[in-house]
């Protein structure tokens, strides 16, 4: 006989108000592993995303920078042109590792998104994008016959949704053009996957911007010589320069304040939990009151009621702390559902990740939750003088 | 000649206020006594005649108002009822008319659980004799609700012997009880005082067990009014 086992006991006596406390807790640990999940989650994903474009820098038109680094990772840039003597202006530079010219180009094709219509992205490209991102692999097909050639490479994601393999023909709504495919990329997971690749001279014809660019991505040989560089390409008119750094920064912001309004949401479901917590122990020390004053008649000391009593509320939220790791487990995929539908920029990949360290976290999260809830209720039982609550109890 | 026996209870004045609205009110008020080790005493009297607070103060459940209470030689009448616990933990033994057990444990746990906060762990053969004694060898894990008053109350006896008191305090044991159970409780009382000299001391509103008593004592209006050794003594 221990108290540990008196405090179960005593738990399993009402076992529906037991329950739906515990379910209380339950529901406020979910929603905060949700929520660190997704924290942890989409810092991932950006950052895996912001990698697997393999530069550092993107220079691209002067215009709104938050709108340029949304466009950026969704489609590699921002939809302002420049000159591509730009592009020769800096190729030639000592300091770069790697630099990619870029136009993208989008249409709207009224049968996307089953009818209901959607934008597809274009983007035109020359070798020197496969040289920065030397993990891409063809599923099928091979790369262009020529630099001019109408031809165009999938990205996996929009082949397989539309259905297409090499020898295949498509045709670009509003444009009047008829392009064969000729590849399928591999899937890397990041927006690639989505975008049809041309040649670049052919994307400036067929979209009639001869001797424009969206973007220019760039690698440099020394990450250290990034600010310097940076510097020196502000001489340069009518561009900026946006690094990646920069964008994950920005990204991260503008999805902070949101952070911000569901961490209170959390916050309170925790609040409200507690409470619900301290009333369902303080009802059952009241109800009790008769047991108590005869634990205390028998030789129970002020302690051993304390801790009987701290130990149930402290076992009501372990056990809400489990339950609520298992339903943000199982849930995680439902709340990346909807959190992709109404984020404005979503990252590729899982937006929910529940890592150990959350789920440790979490559960001492609940063990303290319950320590600090039967503080009051385990005080007031202790308080409680044997003749009285024996006589009240009657 | 009766042998000489030592003192255990002494109470010189010994009184309880409550404070009712405004009113003043004497639950016990005034009394003299001297309670031997061995003694079997019953207390009787009409109810609010101040039988259970006595028992209360005795059995240091309760702070005394004023005059003189000393337990096993110690003056309680000044400690507050927090650090009384340590006096009662493991020397006094209650039973209740309520019975009082725990509900959500069985016979044997409640048993347990008494000698757990008396720090005093023992084997569960030995907790099985006890419950021999008390006659309730075969029913230890049963839960309360599923016993019988005169079950319920045996069990409370058994968990009150368990950490060997010096002395037994039972508020109307027999209270709740039929007449064969409450005569069968009460011998059981008899026989341990007999057999270990255990100290008891008892409040019973019952004539008929009462007398069967050593000592009667009735008290009215908080005050004793008459002393009586029993008959067969």
């Amino acid at each position: 006989m221990n108290l540990f086992s008196v405090a179960l006991k005593n738990l399993t006596r009402k076992k529906v108000r037991t329950l739906l406390t515990i379910g209380g807790v339950a529901i406020a640990i979910a929603v905060l592993v949700s929520l660190w999940g997704f924290d942890t989650g989409y810092q991932r994903s950006l950052n895996s995303d912001i990698d697997k474009m393999g530069y550092q820098l993107l220079v691209t038109a002067k215009g709104c920078p938050y709108e340029a680094a949304t466009l950026m990772l969704q489609g590699g840039g921002g939809l302002r042109y420049m000159d591509e003597s730009v592009h020769k202006q800096i190729v030639s530079d000592p300091r770069i590792d790697k630099i990619t010219p870029q136009l993208v180009a989008t249409a709207y094709d009224a049968a996307r998104q089953e009818g209901r219509g959607g934008v597809s992205l274009y983007m035109g490209i020359d070798r020197s994008y496969i040289d920065l991102k030397p993990w891409t692999k063809f599923k099928l097909g091979k790369w262009f016959s020529s630099d001019d050639a109408n031809e165009v490479i999938m990205g996996y994601e929009v082949a397989e949704y539309e259905q297409r393999a090499p020898g295949d023909k498509i045709f670009i709504s509003g444009r009047n053009e008829v392009l064969t495919v000729v590849g399928v990329f591999e899937r890397n997971g990041t927006q690639d996957d989505g975008i049809i690749f041309m040649p670049l001279k052919t994307t400036q014809k067929i979209f009639e911007l001869p001797g424009k660019l969206t973007g220019i991505g760039i690698k440099l040989k020394d990450m250290r010589e990034l600010s310097k560089f940076e510097e020196d390409l502000y001489n340069v008119p009518g561009i900026q320069i946006i690094s990646l750094a920069q964008v994950k920064g920005t990204i991260l912001n503008l999805i902070s304040s949101a952070k911000a309004m569901t961490n209170s949401v959390a916050l309170i479901a925790i609040i409200i939990a507690v409470i619900g917590v301290v009333n369902t122990i303080l009802m059952s020390v009241f109800e009790r009151t008769s047991e108590i004053g005869v634990m205390k008649a028998i030789g129970a000391s002020r302690m051993d009621i304390f801790k009987i009593i701290w130990v149930e509320t402290t076992f009501i939220c372990i056990f809400g702390g489990i339950l609520g790791n298992v339903i943000a487990i199982a849930g995680g995929k439902t709340i990346e559902y909807i959190l992709k539908s109404i984020l404005p920029y979503a990252p590729k990949g899982h937006l929910v990740v529940i890592t150990p360290h959350i789920l440790i976290l979490s559960f001492f999260g609940a063990v303290i939750m319950g320590l600090v809830a039967g503080l009051y209720p385990a005080f007031r039982a202790a308080s409680m003088k044997p003749i009285e609550a024996i006589r009240k109890g009657e | 000649m009766k042998p000489l026996k030592k003192p255990i209870i002494k109470a010189a004045g010994l009184a309880k206020v409550y404070i009712r609205g405004t009113e003043e009110v004497y639950a016990v008020n005034g009394i003299d006594l001297e309670i031997n080790d061995g003694d079997f005493i019953a207390l009787m009297g009409p109810s609010g005649s101040g039988k259970t607070t006595l028992l209360d103060l005795i059995g240091c459940l309760d702070n005394v108002s004023s005059g003189k209470l000393e337990v096993f030689g110690k003056d309680v009448s000044k400690v507050k009822e927090t650090s009384l616990v340590g006096l009662r933990r493991g020397h006094i033994g209650f039973i209740f008319q309520e019975f009082l057990l725990i509900p959500s444990l069985t016979a044997i746990e409640n048993v347990e659980l008494s000698l757990y906060f008396a720090r005093r762990p023992q084997e569960r053969a030995k907790l099985l004799q006890l419950f021999e004694k008390v006659g309730l060898g075969h029913r230890v894990d049963h839960l309360p609700k599923e016993m019988s008053g005169g079950e319920r109350q045996r069990v409370a006896i058994a968990r009150a012997l368990a950490v060997s008191p010096k002395f037994l305090i039972a508020d109307e044991p027999t209270g709740n009880l039929d007449t064969r159970s409450s005569q069968e409780i009460f011998d059981i009382f008899k026989k341990i005082n007999k057999e270990e000299g255990l100290t008891i001391i008892l409040a019973t509103h019952n004539p008929k067990l009462g007398s069967q008593a050593d000592h009667i004592i009735y008290l009215k209006d908080g005050k004793i009014v008459s002393k009586e050794e029993s008959s067969l003594y």
